[in-house]
């Protein structure tokens, strides 16, 4: 399980180095994701830019790792590939996370406050 | 209507002729193999789909396939697999068979076809996509118990454009 951890713009950008976030690692995932935020603060982003395979298991557990975080922290998604943005509008989940286009869209918008 | 086709889409005539026709093959139902047998099967029809079909076709396959590993052969986890996959002229059939325990036929459909069977979003499930995203994304999903073995057929529709008119 290849995940890696820095701050920026005071949010934790976790970067995820796999190709595929599926069923065969996706407890893993969540384990590694339990260890890493363990380093405080309030946004943490998921670089999923290097992901071009989602499953039903890979997508319950990012959600398992935002539900983790709340209520108090936020889970944000960035660099979503075509495949992965399909699976979030299928299921609709792409209503209940931020999803920014990169990173950098990510950190340099901050924290957007709708309304 | 063959004529008319041909001329609009000029990638149609390609397709109509595959270089592979059929895919077959057995493993052992574990998540490893289960990703092994999804890069060989996409591999074999490739050239024949779009990125978009070829991204619909494995989430369709992962989602089946990793449902017998965890579920069908759930309590000593051993058994095979078996996938054969047909290329014809409406898109792919495809065929899955494994020798464990029955499917409960809730799988299959939604309890009132009227509602949606999406898990409700804002409840923020963990599970239950699998199954939403197979009867989403394929057709004819068919499911027959034999001799202690399942099988489950389906089709995904190939070569379709979003935009006819």
């Amino acid at each position: 399980m290849n995940l890696s951890a820095e701050a920026r713009a005071g949010a934790l950008v976790v970067y995820v180095g796999e190709e595929r976030l599926d069923a065969a690692i996706a407890i893993r995932f969540k384990d590694r994701m339990r260890e890493i935020t363990q380093q405080p603060s309030r946004r943490v982003i998921l670089d999923m830019s290097r992901i071009d395979f989602l499953d039903s298991s890979g997508l319950g557990a990012v959600v398992a790792v935002m539900k983790s975080l709340a209520p108090t922290r936020s889970l944000e998604l960035a660099g979503l590939t075509p495949n992965v943005a399909k699976v979030f509008r299928l299921t609709r989940m792409d209503s209940v996370f931020p999803i920014h286009e990169t990173i950098e869209a990510a950190t340099s918008e901050g924290v957007r406050h709708a309304g | 209507m063959q004529v008319d086709r041909s001329a609009r889409f000029g990638d149609a005539a390609k397709r109509e002729r595959p270089e592979a026709q059929i895919f077959h093959h057995s493993f052992p139902a574990d998540p490893l193999s289960v990703r092994t047998a999804l890069r060989a099967a996409i591999a074999r029809f490739m050239r024949q789909l779009t990125a978009d079909e070829a991204g619909t076709l494995e989430l369709i396959l992962a989602e089946v396939l990793n449902n017998i590993v965890e579920h069908s052969y759930g309590e000593d986890g051993v058994g095979t697999i078996t996938l054969s996959m047909v290329r014809d002229r409406r898109g792919l059939s495809c065929s899955v068979s494994d020798d464990g325990v029955a499917l409960p036929m809730g799988c299959l459909r939604a309890p009132d076809p009227a509602l949606s069977s999406r898990p409700e979003p804002a409840e923020l499930p963990e599970g239950g996509f699998g199954w939403f995203l197979i009867r989403d994304l394929a057709e004819d999903l068919g499911y027959r118990r034999e001799n202690d073995r399942n099988l489950l057929a389906f089709r995904l529709p190939l070569g379709i454009t979003e935009n006819p008119g």
